[in-house]
């Protein structure tokens, strides 16, 4: 990407997100009796205490996450919305590692976590393949396979793994030995943003600096141009569904062993959702996920605290996400000022 | 086993098929009508719940259900024309402008609920109002027939009528046959001078307000509240009722009722000793299949024009 097209693509994302917040304001002064009082928690009640900006943080793993699942499955140009599933599997998946197996401390949570990306990836991989063998639009079966997962999943915690003596529908404790350690003191911020930062340059590194990093990516640019150039670019969108569900579904693992003391979800929990927005936010390029993830994270986080101390609702949130993804994935969106940047330098060069 | 189809072959599991059939239909209507035009709408979910909202607010506000349904289904229309305006002149991904759709209307319907009801979950408190229901004076006295047809919401007997009318008017009318066009090839369309954006707009538009239809159907028919998030999916069910349909309104039609067949199975199947998860997994699950089924074989028949073509060439 050149310089200039660089600077005009932050300089959109800034002003998308400017236009959203300014509707978000108009809204809480519209419906706020003490309209000063929302707006300052909203925006910067996340750093005024070390709690609470540990919440931002801990938010931020899971949407690090199916942000990167979402990049890379949405790199092959499929849309594969099973990223939901994926993570709610995932969870489900390792609750059962943490709670039926005896392990080692270290051993118990990277079985799990493994043992819940794998059956994310095949979450994920099942759209691919249907796609692929029989042309079936990954768009609808995914979507309809994320309530496919939900209700197997709440099978699973129903009829194997639900303690009934604690009352609402929650899963047994999950073991000491399965759960990540805590890293930051008073805060909830746990081991999983390591692992998440090093998936980050993990797949940073796959999707621009490998062979087949360079596949998936092409076969999103162009797949005709693909697969004249010899790319099998079935195997290519099969590998990008795999890699994202396993991503994913690492994700709704280390959510689950980081986060909770069971598994106690009872509908599907939205951040694969959540990664669609981070993905947007970040052009699916893995290095700027975890921008993109800080900032939901921290208007999550905002809304939240403002909610809790306002009379304004946390939802006004969801506003703020529609109006950013529309603006930044639009493509007229100061188509005007581009012209102009390219007509500038244009002129320039040819004096 | 026979309890299963003493559920099956009675009276009050017929009718439940059409109850439950009647969202799915009307959205599916809406999903017909964008795909004809060549643009996909996946926020039918997100238009769904916002009309449903919007139904039962104005029908508290003004206590007239009529009154009501006209706003849902002009919110609707007003979401439709807000993805046409986001899709067609800023250029967003339709798929991406309607995610944003999706996502906006499942946390601004909670918030408006809020602001209006006090409630979060459930807007029991408004004194909100349902549409009626209509007995058929000769079609009621038909044994085991009478009582599935009638008694129905009004607007169940208008997702059917809308199927009839839907044909008319993709086959029948100008507007549908340049409807047609522009889905099949607009550049041909625009060379003969239809002006490709304005009829996408009308499409869109038309789309969101059959699945404003829908959802207040939702809110003033099937229940008689708004709860968060109470469509679960049928906008997208009806997507992929509208691909496995051909797209046609018939088989779009077909295709709805199989799914409502599935929803009412899901229902009724609760109270024997299957585990509910699994019930409740079925009408998602059969839309997979069906789909597959679908896509399969449109891939094979194409197969096979292609086969004969070279075939014929050869000789």
């Amino acid at each position: 990407m050149s310089k200039q097209s660089r600077i005009f693509e932050i300089s959109r994302t800034i002003l998308a997100i400017t236009i959203a917040l300014l509707i978000a304001l108009v809204t809480i002064l519209f419906v706020s009796e003490e309209p000063a009082n929302a707006l300052s928690t909203f925006l910067l009640g996340p750093l005024k205490s070390m709690r609470h900006f540990g919440n931002v943080l801990e938010m931020m793993i899971p949407l690090l996450f199916t942000g990167l699942a979402v990049s890379i499955m949405f790199s092959s140009a499929q849309f594969n919305l099973g990223a939901e599933g994926a993570f709610f599997l995932g969870g489900i998946a390792s609750t059962f590692i943490a709670v039926k197996w005896a392990l080692p401390n270290v051993i118990h949570p990277v079985i799990a976590i493994l043992v819940g990306g794998l059956v994310g990836a095949v979450f994920c991989g099942i759209p691919a393949i249907l796609k692929v063998k029989w042309n079936a639009t990954e768009l609808v079966s995914s979507l309809m396979l994320n309530y496919v997962a939900l209700f197997f999943g709440l099978y699973i915690i129903n009829y194997y793994l639900r303690d009934v003596n604690a009352g609402a529908m929650v899963s047994y404790k999950l073991a000491e030995t399965s759960k990540l350690i805590k890293l930051i003191p008073k805060t909830r911020v746990h081991f999983g943003i390591i692992i998440a930062a090093i998936a980050v340059i993990a797949i940073f590194y796959f999707m621009y600096r490998t062979r087949w990093g360079y596949r998936i990516r092409l076969t999103g640019l162009n797949s005709s141009f693909a697969r004249y150039s010899g790319i099998k670019t079935a195997s290519v969108i099969i590998l990008a569904q795999l890699l994202g569900g396993f991503v994913a579904g690492v994700g709704g693992s280390i959510e689950i062993l980081g986060m909770y003391r069971r598994f106690s979800w009872q509908s599907l929990p939205g951040y694969g959702w959540d990664g669609i927005i981070v993905a947007i936010l970040a052009r699916n390029n893995p290095a700027l996920i975890p921008v993109g993830a800080f900032f939901l994270a921290y208007l999550r986080i905002g809304a939240d605290l403002m909610a809790r101390t306002s009379d304004v609702q946390s939802e006004v949130v969801y506003i703020i996400q529609g109006v950013m993804i529309v603006l930044i994935a639009a493509e007229s969106f100061m188509a005007q000022y581009r012209h102009k940047l390219v007509f500038k330098e244009a002129r320039n060069r040819s004096v | 086993m026979s309890n299963f189809f003493n559920i099956i072959f009675s009276v009050d599991f017929g009718y439940a098929v059409l109850r439950v059939t009647t969202p799915i239909l009307f959205a599916s209507m809406g999903a017909l009508i964008s795909d004809k035009a060549g643009v996909i709408n996946i926020a039918l979910e997100g238009m769904m719940l916002i009309a449903a909202l919007t139904g039962v607010i104005v029908s508290a506000l003004v206590q007239s259900a009529g009154l009501g349904l006209l706003a849902a289904v002009f919110m609707g229309a007003l979401v439709g024309m807000m993805l046409a305006y986001f899709a067609l002149n800023l250029k967003t991904d339709v798929i991406l402008a309607a995610i944003a759709i999706n996502l906006m209307a499942i946390g601004g319907t909670i918030f408006i609920l809020f602001v209006v009801a006090g409630d979060k979950g459930i807007s029991s408190s408004l004194p909100s109002l349902v549409l009626p229901k209509v007995t058929i004076p000769l079609i009621e006295q038909i044994p085991v027939l009478g009582p599935i047809l009638s008694g129905h919401n009004i607007l169940t007997y208008l997702a059917f009528l809308s199927v009839w009318l839907m044909y008319i008017f993709i086959y029948k009318t100008p507007l549908g046959l340049r409807i047609r066009a522009v889905g099949e090839n607009p550049h041909a369309a625009d060379s003969v001078g239809i002006s490709v954006r304005k009829i996408q707009y009308i499409a869109l538009t038309m789309s969101g307000a059959l699945a404003g239809f829908g959802g207040a159907y939702m809110s003033m028919g099937y229940v008689s509240w708004f709860s968060k998030n109470m469509t679960a999916g049928r906008g997208f069910i009806a997507l992929a009722a509208e691909a496995m349909g051909g797209g046609t309104p018939q088989g779009a039609m077909l295709t709805s009722l199989l799914f409502g067949f599935f929803d009412a199975l899901s229902n009724s199947l609760q109270s024997l000793r299957i585990p509910a998860e699994f019930v409740q997994m079925i009408p998602y699950l059969a839309t997979v299949i069906g789909l597959v089924i679908y896509a399969a074989n449109k891939t094979r028949q194409i197969k096979r024009i292609q086969a004969n073509k070279e075939r014929d060439a050869n000789i």
